[in-house]
């Protein structure tokens, strides 16, 4: 699933919603790898603070990313009750940690709409669409924009 | 044509060609040591057949063509009719590159390189003498091998062994070995009965009807075997050892389980010990030998992906070769440690970095041979390409004995650019940095070769990019040194575990030097915030672990800490602080994950027994940018 492109209209989406704090957010399930419980990060020295650190995924270095400091909120508190979602987005693991797991959710792709164009929101380019079911307003997060940047973007080069 | 059946036995034809071509400049290499090593030119000869034979197949009729009159070439070189000169060695040389070239375009399926056909007209017109010359070809059966053992009858008939070697000796008999047969000790030995039994070895060319002759009397006297000699390879050389192409996914794989199992026993050994198990109980001998069993199928899957740099060296004396002679330059390479290994996605990684700086070495550092001349140095310059394993990483030194940094050259231009403030010359090292600057050359005018504007920062990407450094180290004068040092990615490593705050860190084993307790006594402050250790009346500069990848705030020096005393790449010491040594023990190395970017002090991470992911600490990139000033920082990116 490409969560960049718009939503096609017709048919229907499955999505896995989760907590932040108080919000509602939710991802597209395609993307979802599996959800493991609550372990200690290996810390990375000198990493952004939205990168918690690094698990053991059976073998592999699972890079660990708070989503809640990414999307520019109070860090997750990481007692036994937070999970991380283990994410696949361009070829790369990636593991989310979130406060909980609440649901999965069928939306009308119909439903979605693009969120409205408030540039001065910090989070703004991480929400790729909005939608209000059951009287609840959910936030499909847009991964591209959340994970970390590839490495071949990521350093500055100093001006010659 | 991806629906080609032809196309997978195609690409395994072209997979064929890289293994044989790497035969072909192995065996010119050793007939350059060696030019009367006759053997070496059949082993070129025969890859040159086998490609022209493969490429007839697939109707790649311009390869066909040009193995064919390098074949003819090498034809009368093998048959010992053209003396093997050095001229013609160069030109051998220059025929493999453009066979080589041949190859690779008929496998782009582009048209051939026309100008490489001068090399075979003149190849040609050096060898022209000795094609009329219609000397007996050498000829290549084998030398005959003869035993003789003379029974007691021979000698009772009055038959003298002696006439019989000097008839064999008449046909030409070489290398006569005598040997006694007293198996039973001196005091068993019978006088009367024969002991002595002669082997010799006669040239290739007698009849064996000849041999016979001699022995018609005694042939029923005597044990007589005459055979052809086997037709091995001469001694010291083997052949090609039977290899199997295995897809690199599956290795992979193998590599990832492997990796596993090792965690796996490890948590197992703990779990065993924690239960409380005697040292010498019947478990504790089990899991010490699967334990080794263990480690040994580790370094062999590590020994599957694991290649020799030296078919990355071979390609790097062609790019000498060719840079030279665009150059007007004269260059030789010597590589040496090519047998080192290391993994194979890095050395194919590493041949573009490695061709810059070799053009760079060649085309900015030696001198034309006029000018080395006139400073006395031998007119032709030398590239010395080094690999060597060290501290747990690859490392490879390129020096040339060129005119070394133009530094005053250098300063200049990083001046102009503003890349250094005017009227503060820094240290001759920070300048020789600046070349890695982006966008640095100083060359005014932009050569065809490596001046073209992307320079050594170019080189330094591609090596960061393997999680390696490069260095410069130059003499005005002498040469200018570079130095390439690269993690052997997949590979295990002996690590030191230690603790520091909260968290578990691996440090290479090859790096520590020795350990030792922590005592303020020896602690020294030198200006804010540093401090070295005084050892032995010598100081080394001094670090606290912890605090520098920020997790614990610095310890204080009289409660129980460790130093481990770091040896770096450039042979510098410092001591580190540490909370507790836990154990030493080997580690799976575990890239860090791309999205995690490059951390400064680590090169990678590992699973403990306990499942937990510890990261392996880098104690020359821990320590070399706290030796940078702001300066450096920003020229380091």
């Amino acid at each position: 699933m490409d969560i960049d492109a718009p939503p096609q209209s017709g048919g229907t989406m499955e999505l896995l919603s989760f907590r932040l704090g108080a919000d509602e957010y939710c991802l597209d399930i395609m993307s979802v790898r599996e959800i493991r419980g609550w372990s200690r990060p290996t810390p990375l020295p000198h990493a952004a603070p939205h990168m918690r650190g690094v698990l053991n995924l059976r073998g592999t270095i699972l890079p660990i990313v708070d989503l809640s400091i990414r999307l520019g909120m109070a860090g997750v508190s990481g007692d036994p009750r937070n999970v991380f979602i283990v994410v696949g987005h361009g070829g790369l693991l990636t593991g989310l940690l979130v406060d909980s797991v609440s649901d999965i959710l069928t939306v009308p792709r119909s439903d979605l709409h693009p969120p409205p164009d408030i540039a001065h929101y910090a989070d703004q380019t991480f929400i790729g669409a909005l939608a209000v079911i059951g009287g609840r307003m959910i936030r499909l997060l847009n991964l591209a924009a959340v994970l970390p940047a590839p490495p071949a973007e990521a350093p500055p080069r100093p001006p010659s | 044509m991806p629906q080609d059946p032809l196309a997978e036995i195609r690409a395994g034809f072209f997979l064929e060609c890289e293994e044989l071509l790497e035969t072909l400049r192995d065996g010119l290499a050793a007939l350059a040591a060696d030019t009367t090593d006759r053997t070496r030119i059949d082993t070129i000869f025969r890859a040159v057949h086998s490609i022209k034979g493969g490429a007839g197949a697939f109707g790649l009729d311009r390869l066909v063509g040009f193995a064919h009159r390098y074949e003819a070439a090498l034809d009368l070189l093998r048959t010992g009719r053209a003396p093997l000169t050095e001229a013609l060695l160069r030109l051998l040389d220059r025929a493999s590159d453009a066979l080589e070239d041949h190859v690779q375009a008929a496998q782009r399926g582009d048209p051939p390189p026309e100008e490489r056909e001068s090399i075979l007209v003149e190849l040609q017109r050096q060898l022209a003498p000795f094609m009329r010359e219609d000397a007996a070809p050498k000829p290549q059966a084998a030398s005959w091998e003869l035993d003789f053992t003379p029974h007691g009858a021979l000698y009772d008939n009055g038959h003298e062994p002696l006439y019989l070697l000097r008839a064999l000796r008449e046909l030409g008999a070489r290398d006569v070995i005598c040997a006694a047969d007293v198996g039973g000790g001196l005091i068993a030995f019978d006088p009367a009965r024969p002991a002595l039994r002669w082997t010799l070895t006669l040239p290739a060319e007698t009849a064996e009807a000849d041999i016979r002759e001699i022995f018609c009397f005694v042939e029923d006297l005597c044990t007589l075997t005459i055979s052809r000699a086997r037709a091995g390879p001469a001694p010291g050389e083997t052949g090609p050892v039977p290899t199997v192409r295995v897809d690199l996914d599956r290795i992979e794989r193998l590599m990832n389980l492997v990796g596993e199992l090792v965690i796996n026993q490890a948590m197992l050994v703990q779990s065993v010990t924690d239960s409380g198990a005697q040292p010498n109980s019947p478990v504790m001998t089990g899991l010490d030998s699967f334990t080794k069993l263990t480690r040994e199928i580790q370094e062999s899957v590590m020994m599957i992906r694991a290649q020799p740099v030296k078919p990355l060296f071979q390609r790097m004396s062609r790019v000498v070769r060719e840079t030279a002679a665009s150059t007007g330059k004269q260059v030789r390479l010597v590589a040496l440690g090519e047998a080192t290994e290391i993994d194979r996605t890095v050395i194919e990684r590493l041949a573009e970095p490695l061709t810059h700086l070799i053009r760079n070495a060649v085309d900015h550092g030696i001198e034309p041979p006029e000018v080395r001349s006139g400073l006395g140095k031998p007119a032709c310059g030398t590239i010395t390409l080094t690999a060597q394993h060290q501290s747990g990483r690859l490392m490879i030194e390129l020096r040339d004995d060129g005119a070394g940094i133009d530094r005053d050259k250098v300063l200049t231009i990083a001046v102009r650019r503003g890349l250094v403030p005017a009227g503060s010359p820094p240290p001759d090292s920070e300048i020789d940095a600046l070349l890695f600057s982006p966008g640095f050359s100083t060359v005014t005018e932009i050569s065809a070769l490596s001046g073209r504007g992307v320079g050594l920062d170019a080189v330094r990407t591609a090596i960061h990019g393997l999680g390696g450094r490069i260095g410069i180290r130059s003499r005005p004068g002498e040469g200018t040194v570079f130095t390439v040092s690269l993690p052997l990615t997949l590979a295990v490593l002996d690590g030191m575990i230690v603790r520091v705050g909260e968290e578990t860190l691996v440090i290479p084993l090859s790096a520590v030097i020795e350990t030792a307790a922590l005592s303020s006594q020896n602690v020294r402050a030198i200006g804010a915030g540093h401090t070295v250790l005084e050892l032995r009346g010598g100081f080394l500069p001094l670090f606290d672990l912890g605090a520098e990848l920020g997790f614990r705030a610095p310890r204080r020096h009289d409660d129980g800490g460790i130093i481990l005393l770091t040896r770096h790449e450039d042979e510098s010491r410092s001591a580190l602080i540490v909370d507790a040594i836990l154990e030493q023990r080997q580690v799976v190395i575990k890239g860090l994950h791309r999205g995690c970017g490059p951390i400064h002090g680590i090169s990678a991470a590992t699973i403990l027994g306990d499942g937990r992911v510890a990261l392996i600490v880098d104690p020359t990139d821990l320590l070399s940018r706290r030796h940078l000033s702001p300066h450096d920082m920003a020229m380091a990116g």
